[in-house]
C-alpha cells in the first residue's frame, strides 16, 4: 500500500507534464478542427456544388477512416512523404484537428441550417453581401448555437487523444504506461489516468459551459 | 397625390415572370411605380404577393422580365451592382426579421458599418435617431427577444430606414401581430406615406388601403388582375373581384370580433 502511495505520489508531477502535452494537443485539435470546420460548413450549406462535392468529401474521408489508421497513415505516411518533419504531438494534433474539422463542420452546418432563412434575406435586402452576411449575422449566431455540440467534441477529442501514444507522443497515457511497465503498479496508474482524463473532461465541460452563458444573447431560445 | 403623367417612373416592373417549383407563380407582372406613391397588393393567400415583392429587390431573381430604378437597369449576375441596387430597396418582411443577436441599435447600425462604411459612432448616432423616428427612443439596448412583436415590426422599418432607401417594399406587415399591436405600426407607416416615401404594400387592412393607398393591384394566380384607386375599386356595387375579396375578409374579421 505505501508503496503504491509512493510510486502515485513520484509520478504525479511527470503524468501531470503529460496532462500539459495532451491539454495542448487537444485545445490545438479544436481550434484547427474550428478553422476547417467553419469553412466546410460554409460550403456545405451556401456553396456551388463542386464546393458541396469537395467539402462532402473531406468530411466523408475523415468520418470514415478510424483515428489509429489516420494517425498512422499521416505520421509515418504523409507527413514524410511530404517532407515535413513533424514531432509525434505535432502530428497528432494536425491529424485530430482535421478530423475534429470533419466531425465540427457537421455541428456548425446544423446550427446553420437551424437559423431561419429570414436572416439571410434580411441582410441581402439591407444590401449586404452574401460573404459579409454569413460573416457578420449567420455565423455569430451559428457559433453561439454550437458550443454544447463543441462540448461534445471536445470530450470525444480529448479521448482520442490518447491514440498519440502509439505514436510515441509523451501525453498522459504513454506516461502512465511507461511508469506502470516499470512498477508494475498497473491498477492505481492506469485509475488515476482514467480520473485524469474524466477531470480534464469536467473541465473542458464547464469552461464552455461558462463561455456559454457569457455570449448568449438575453431572451433568446432557440 | 402622386403626379402620374407627367413623371417617369421611379421604379417600373415590366413583364416579371417567376417559376418556382415546377408551377408558374408570376405570369408578367407589371408596374409602374412613381415618387411618392403608395401601392397596395391585395389578394387571395398564394396568389403571389410576396413572390413579386421578393423579385422587385431581386431576394429573388425573376425569370423573365426587367426591372428598372431610376431608368437604369440591374443585372443581377453581378453581385456588386445587386447589392448596390438592394440599398435602395428597403424590405419589410411579415415575421420582422431582425438579426437576434443583436440589439435593437446593432440592428439598425450594422448594414450602416458594413456596407455604407460609417463609423461606428456615426452608425450609432443615425441609428439612434431612426429609432427615435418609429418611437423606440429608449428601447435601443433590448436585444429582439425582449421586445414585442410591434416594437420589432419598427425596429424593423426602422433598419430599413437608416440606409435611406428610395422605394420601400412591406411584405404584410402587420400580419403577424397581435391586433393590439397593429395600429403601432400602422401609424409609423402612414407617418411614412405622409413624408412621401415610395412604397408598395401587401396588406390586408382595408381602412388603412382607403385612406392612404394611390392604387391597389389585385393579385390572384400570379397575375394583377384588377388595378387602380380604392375608390373605383372598392366602392359599393362595382362588382369588382376586389371588393368581393374585401367583404369576405371584413365578414371573417367582423365574425372573430
Ligand atoms: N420556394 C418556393 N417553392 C415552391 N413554391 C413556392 C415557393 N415560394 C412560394 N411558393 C408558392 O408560390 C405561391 C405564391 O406564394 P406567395 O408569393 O407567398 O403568395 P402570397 O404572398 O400572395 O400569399 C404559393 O402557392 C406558394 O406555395
Ligand atoms: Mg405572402
Amino acid at each position: 500500500m505505501n508503496e503504491t502511495v509512493t510510486v502515485l505520489l513520484d509520478a504525479l508531477p511527470y503524468v501531470l507534464q503529460g496532462a500539459a502535452i495532451t491539454v495542448t494537443a487537444v485545445v490545438g485539435a479544436m481550434f484547427l478542427g474550428l478553422f476547417i470546420g467553419v469553412p466546410l460548413a460554409v460550403g456545405q450549406v451556401y456553396g456551388h456544388w463542386t464546393v458541396r462535392t469537395l467539402c462532402g468529401l473531406y468530411v466523408w474521408f475523415f468520418r470514415g477512416v478510424p483515428i489509429l489508421v489516420l494517425l498512422f497513415l499521416f505520421y509515418f505516411g504523409l507527413f514524410n512523404f511530404m517532407g515535413l518533419n513533424l514531432s509525434a504531438v505535432a502530428a497528432a494534433t494536425v491529424v485530430l484537428g482535421m478530423t475534429s474539422g470533419a466531425y465540427q463542420s457537421q455541428i456548425f452546418r446544423g446550427s446553420i441550417l437551424s437559423l431561419s432563412k429570414g436572416q439571410l434575406k434580411a441582410a441581402r435586402a439591407l444590401g449586404m453581401s452574401d460573404g459579409l452576411a454569413i460573416r457578420s449575422i449567420i455565423l455569430p449566431q451559428a457559433l453561439r448555437l454550437s458550443i454544447p455540440g463543441w462540448s461534445n467534441e471536445y470530450s470525444i477529442i480529448l479521448k482520442d487523444s490518447a491514440l498519440a501514444f502509439v505514436l510515441g507522443a509523451s501525453e498522459i497515457m504513454a506516461r502512465t504506461h511507461f511508469v506502470a511497465s516499470r512498477t508494475y503498479q498497473h491498477l492505481p496508474m492506469y485509475v488515476s489516468a482514467a480520473v485524469l482524463y474524466f477531470l480534464l473532461t469536467w473541465a473542458g465541460v464547464v469552461a464552455l459551459r461558462a463561455l456559454e452563458k457569457r455570449v448568449r444573447i438575453k431572451g433568446y431560445v432557440h | 397625390m402622386a403626379n402620374m403623367n407627367t413623371k417617369t417612373p421611379l421604379m417600373r416592373v415590366h413583364g416579371i415572370s417567376k417559376e418556382l417549383g415546377g408551377r408558374e407563380i408570376l405570369r408578367s407582372v407589371s408596374l409602374d411605380l412613381y415618387e411618392g406613391e403608395m401601392k397596395v397588393l391585395i389578394g387571395p393567400s398564394g396568389g403571389g404577393k410576396s413572390t413579386l415583392l421578393q423579385c422587385m429587390n431581386y431576394l429573388l431573381v425573376p425569370d423573365r422580365g426587367e426591372i428598372e430604378l431610376e431608368g437604369r437597369r440591374v443585372d443581377p449576375r453581378k453581385a456588386r451592382e445587386l447589392c448596390e441596387f438592394r440599398q435602395h430597396v428597403g424590405m419589410i418582411f411579415q415575421d420582422f426579421n431582425l438579426f437576434d443577436h443583436l440589439t435593437a441599435t446593432e440592428n439598425v447600425s450594422i448594414a450602416l458599418r458594413k456596407v455604407k462604411g460609417m463609423s461606428r459612432a456615426q452608425a450609432k448616432a443615425r441609428a439612434k435617431a431612426e429609432l427615435d423616428r418609429v418611437g423606440l427612443a429608449d428601447k435601443g439596448h433590448l436585444y429582439p427577444a425582449e421586445l414585442s412583436g410591434g416594437q420589432k415590426q419598427r425596429v424593423s422599418i426602422a433598419r430599413a430606414l437608416a440606409m435611406d432607401p428610395k422605394v420601400m417594399l412591406l411584405d404584410e406587415p402587420t400580419s403577424a401581430l397581435d391586433p393590439e399591436l397593429v395600429s403601432e405600426v400602422l401609424t409609423v407607416i402612414r407617418g411614412l406615406a405622409q413624408n412621401g416615401m415610395t412604397m408598395v404594400m401587401a396588406t390586408h387592412q382595408m381602412g388603412f388601403t382607403r385612406s392612404l393607398a394611390d392604387e391597389v393591384l389585385f393579385m390572384q394566380e400570379g397575375r394583377i388582375i384588377e388595378q387602380g384607386s380604392p375608390k373605383d375599386l372598392l366602392a359599393e356595387g362595382s362588382g369588382t373581384r376586389t371588393l368581393d375579396f374585401c367583404s369576405q375578409i371584413l365578414d371573417v374579421e367582423g365574425a372573430g370580433a
